[in-house]
């Protein structure tokens, strides 16, 4: 069986593994950290640029066989690239005072972050389940590398095993589940199951598995555990990546999954999203409301908010496969990832030289110290909280609302009654960062480009917020 | 005329930008000038009106996957509620001047924040834009109370954000149960149709969820909790603006977006509705007779008005729901007066204890006679403006109800009463009477720039007493028709 392959719809993948080789050679060659950053950043650009180009023309397919193709580029794989490698980006900006205080190596952190940027441009164009499976684990695999480069801290190298043991767990549970479909459909691609699935027990057990373990990227509920102590074990730009580009990756899996693969079945299969829903969303209000470490609480925040991000796709199931849902479900993601980033970018500003997030008492008196920064961390929170000036956040809950008040009002109040508990803990957090201090501690010095990152960040949420339609029109199904 | 229309939205965004910029007493005098030009907008924007349903309206696309427009409009039904919060906000930037409140140029900005959150929901004509400005007075209020409040302030902020964003969250889910039912966020034309594209089940499950919405904000008797703490221990200028015009979000959205879009939802929910508010206007009475706290009794006392709108709304019918419109006016007016005068009260004795305080008329005579003059309103006395809302929705509750609903009217008059039990045991306590220890070493401090502030209340409740028909005439037009018909 002979196979022609399409290399220029491998375009975006062939320049980010061609960024890991280069940031490798180079660390080799000159051994200094400007130098290995740049090719990254450059790399990383030049990725989104191909992205784009292939984007622009039509969907091309390659790896194609009688089942369906492994690789479709099409608009929403495209959205998907761009965001990661934009968000990789940051995450290299945000980590210029961890690498310049030599609490990571350089070579070696920039070369892992550009691996699993790999992983995740595989994922976005990926629609059989091996594939996707194998790009989700090169998205991971570097990551607990990552987690573990804080220092010495013994906390860190804790928080690499716990995530790489839940890692390991979420992988099989997803192998496994694959491995049922595949009895159930016979195939892997997802055009072709979509094809041949039948409701039966069987193909539901492998849908729940796959659906479960791919929802460990997210942090639902059940495959959470490993979320609060990874991320505060992490170092800051890590946990960043690990709420923004990380879970986008896990997003772009569970939606082609559910809207390629799984559309037989869907009238069965959205009680499973529904329960993770709602569990992942009340567990991670409920815990967030006892955090008093920022990351912590963030990292329950974000679990509560991958609850949310579940009920849109909840809606598309319950509906039968709205393209309108669909779309929602990539509008909140992005919505989400971009607030996500302007809090841990203003955190990493407010923490200055240290390389934790500390508790959240230790923010008072940022607001006088360092105000530009301080009222970048409120206004996301506000918009993670969901309630204006954060008016992207706003327009993320309006959306996950608008999808399910008519199929499912039910899950629509089990929301509304999730965000106000949220609340809670999104204003004491503020609050504590209003607060006035009880000793002067002199403004915190930080580096160009986490600054620019924060600037950045911050205007894209304003104007996001003012204009949410932006966003809703990338996001074509 | 659009130009004026988006107005008074911008002008007060404007000036709240400008006093967090100009954090001193220039930002805030600016601020304030913004605010006074926006009182000039909200009241010119009846000339040139069209003849359509509204006399202007702004309507451009936004988001068009979630149904939201950014559609602005103005008419007979929002027309007083946009003049009374743009004047309500002066006044309370002013008191902040007058009085000097610390970090004044902030709190300013703030309460621009709120009244732009305020006129946006009264100008809406898009249900999803409707819900965007209801979101907007969320976090400046809550910041109000929690950095300008009482003792326990941060209690009270906490409850009353929480209590707020359930409701306007509950009131987000009817709204897209609206706009997925209908296809349309279009208030005007959804208005018309009379909810067209929705089944009768579905019209009562968006109302259930918008009607709790509005109750939670009105708030409505149960769920008036947040009310007591909140109005206590909010600033003078919190107080005001919760009271004079952020709880008339909850009865106007009753009115335009219950009774307009969704009505036959209401009228299978009209018993329920009906129980509600009687029981709120003597559960109200009651627990302002048993008050001792000065504030509290004023707050307690909004829950037994806001009964007697919605008894005017249950009737659906004509003289009711413009008894509730002229009902929300009126309360607005008395008690944003009744809210400076005891703020007074408390910054000069130094307490609202009614056990403690006695003899106002004989050490501050003007002070005690305002205060008199704003009691006699909120009783209801005939000839102040206090009177037609009340008065109308006792006669519509008569009128439209057969039997058993009689036993409401007369329940609600037995409540206007209470009113005038409550009120007058307060003047009592407050006014007359040896002067207390607490009240004694006060001289008359009510200075001329005070009654400045108050004269412009006084003067409406006397206006609006006598010639009732100014607001009434006004309400008339197209959108009350359909409601009503």
């Amino acid at each position: 069986m002979n196979q022609t392959i399409d290399h220029v719809a491998l375009l975006p993948g062939y320049a980010a593994a061609g960024t890991v080789v280069l940031v490798l050679l180079f660390d080799l060659v000159f051994g200094r950290r400007g130098v290995t950053s740049a090719v990254a950043a450059i790399g990383f650009t030049v990725t989104a640029t191909a992205a784009v180009g292939v984007g622009l023309a039509q969907p091309r397919e390659t790896f194609c066989s009688e089942a369906g193709c492994s690789l479709v580029t099409g608009v929403p794989g495209t959205v998907f690239v761009v965001a990661l490698t934009v968000l990789a980006l940051a995450v290299l900006a945000l980590s210029s005072p961890l690498l310049r205080d030599g609490h990571a190596p350089a070579g070696e952190y920039v070369f892992l972050l550009a691996c699993s940027l790999t992983g995740g441009v595989i994922l976005a164009y990926a629609r059989d389940l091996v594939t996707i499976i194998v790009a989700l684990e090169t998205l991971t695999l570097p990551l607990y590398a990552l987690v573990a480069m804080r220092g010495e801290s013994r906390r860190s190298a804790e928080a690499a095993v716990n995530f790489l043991l839940v890692s390991v767990a979420a992988g099989a549970v997803t192998l496994f589940g694959a491995g049922i479909l595949f009895v159930a459909g016979g195939a892997v691609h997802l055009s072709a199951l979509a094809q041949t699935l039948t409701v039966t027990p069987l193909s539901l057990v492998g849908a729940a598995m796959v659906v479960a373990g791919m929802s460990f990227k997210l942090a639902a509920v059940p495959l959470h555990g490993w979320a609060a102590g990874t991320y505060d074990g992490a170092p800051l730009p890590i946990a960043a990546y690990l709420s923004t580009a990380s879970k986008l990756g896990g997003v772009a899996a569970l939606l082609w999954v559910v809207t390629e693969g799984l559309t037989p079945i869907l009238g069965s299969v959205w009680p499973v999203l529904a329960v993770l829903a709602v569990a992942s969303m009340t567990v991670g209000n409920l815990v967030a409301l006892r955090q008093h470490r920022t990351v912590r609480l963030l990292a329950w925040s974000s679990i509560a908010q991958a609850g949310y991000l579940l009920v849109p796709l909840t809606g598309y199931a319950a509906s039968g496969g709205s393209s309108d849902a669909a779309a929602a479900v990539l509008v909140f993601a992005l919505l989400y990832v971009v607030m996500e980033l302007v809090v841990f970018a203003a955190l990493i500003t407010l923490r200055g030289r240290e390389s934790d997030g500390g508790r959240i008492v230790d923010l008072a008196g940022s607001l006088r110290t360092s105000p530009v920064a301080a009222v970048a961390l409120l206004l996301a929170l506000a918009a993670l909280a969901g309630l204006p000036p954060g008016l992207a956040g706003l327009f993320a809950k309006v959306t996950v609302l608008s999808v399910v008040a008519e199929p499912l009002p039910w899950l629509a109040v089990v929301v509304a009654v999730n965000a106000v508990v949220g609340l809670v803990y999104y204003i004491r957090f503020g609050v504590a960062v209003v607060r006035s201090g009880g000793d002067t501690t002199p403004p915190v010095r930080t580096t160009w480009p986490v600054a620019v990152t924060t600037a950045v960040a911050t205007v894209v949420m304003i104007v996001v917020g003012f204009a949410p339609q932006l966003v809703w029109a990338t996001a074509v199904f | 005329m659009t130009f004026v229309l988006l107005s008074t939205v911008v002008l007060p965004t404007l000036g709240g930008l400008v006093a967090m910029a100009v954090r001193n007493r220039v930002g805030a005098w600016i601020a304030t000038g913004f605010a006074v030009a926006a009182v000039v907008a909200a009241a010119v924007l009846p000339v040139a009106a069209s003849d359509g349903p509204l006399w202007h309206r702004f309507d451009v696309p936004w988001v068009e996957p979630l149904g939201l427009r950014f559609d602005l409009g103005v008419d007979g039904i929002s027309y007083p509620l946009i003049v009374l919060t743009a004047g309500l906000t002066v006044l309370c930037c002013l008191h902040v001047l007058v009085t000097d409140t610390p970090r004044g140029a902030q709190l300013i900005a703030l309460l621009l924040a709120v009244e732009v959150g305020i006129v946006g929901v009264f100008l809406s004509m898009n249900l999803v834009v409707f819900f965007v400005f209801f979101e907007v007075v969320l976090l400046p209020m809550y910041a109000i109370i929690a950095f300008w409040g009482g003792a326990n302030r941060r209690h009270a902020a906490v409850k009353f954000a929480l209590y707020t964003l359930l409701g306007s969250l509950l009131l987000l889910v009817g709204v897209f149960v609206v706009v997925s039912g209908t296809g349309t966020g279009d208030i005007v034309a959804l208005t018309q149709s009379r909810g067209a594209g929705m089944s009768d089940r579905t019209q009562l499950l968006a109302f259930a969820l918008l009607g709790v919405g509005f109750a939670i904000k009105s708030p409505l008797w149960p769920l008036h909790t947040w009310l007591p703490d909140a109005h206590t221990e909010a600033p003078t200028v919190g107080s005001v603006m919760l009271a004079g015009v952020l709880l008339k979000m909850g009865t106007y959205g009753l009115i335009r977006v219950g009774l307009g879009v969704t009505p036959a939802g209401v009228e299978a929910a009209q018993g329920v509705l009906t129980v509600l508010a009687v029981a709120a206007i003597i559960v109200g009475g009651l627990v302002c007779l048993a008050q001792t706290e000065l504030k509290r009794l004023i707050a307690y006392s909004s829950v037994g008005h806001m009964g007697f709108v919605l008894l005017g709304i249950a009737t659906l019918s004509s003289v009711g729901v413009n008894a509730a419109l002229y009902g929300n006016i009126a309360h607005g007016l008395i008690t944003g007066l009744l809210f400076f005068l005891v703020g007074a009260i408390k910054d000069t004795t130094g307490t609202g204890d009614l056990d403690r305080l006695g003899g106002l008329r004989d050490v501050a005579p003007r002070l005690a006679g305002v205060l008199g003059f704003a009691a006699l309103a909120s009783l209801g006395l005939p000839g102040l403006a206090g009177f037609w809302g009340e008065a109308f929705t006792v006669y519509a509750a008569f009128d439209v109800f057969d039997d058993w609903g009689a036993v409401a009217a007369v329940l609600a008059a037995l409540g206007a009463a209470l009113a005038a039990a409550y009120l007058l045991r307060m003047l009592r306590k407050v006014s007359h009477g040896p002067p207390s220890t607490a009240v004694s070493p006060v001289d008359d401090a009510t200075t001329t720039s005070q009654v400045v502030l108050w004269a412009p209340l006084v003067l409406a409740i006397v206006a609006f007493g006598i010639m009732p028909w100014v607001l009434l005439d006004g309400f008339t037009g197209d959108l009350l028709e359909w409601i009503t018909r």
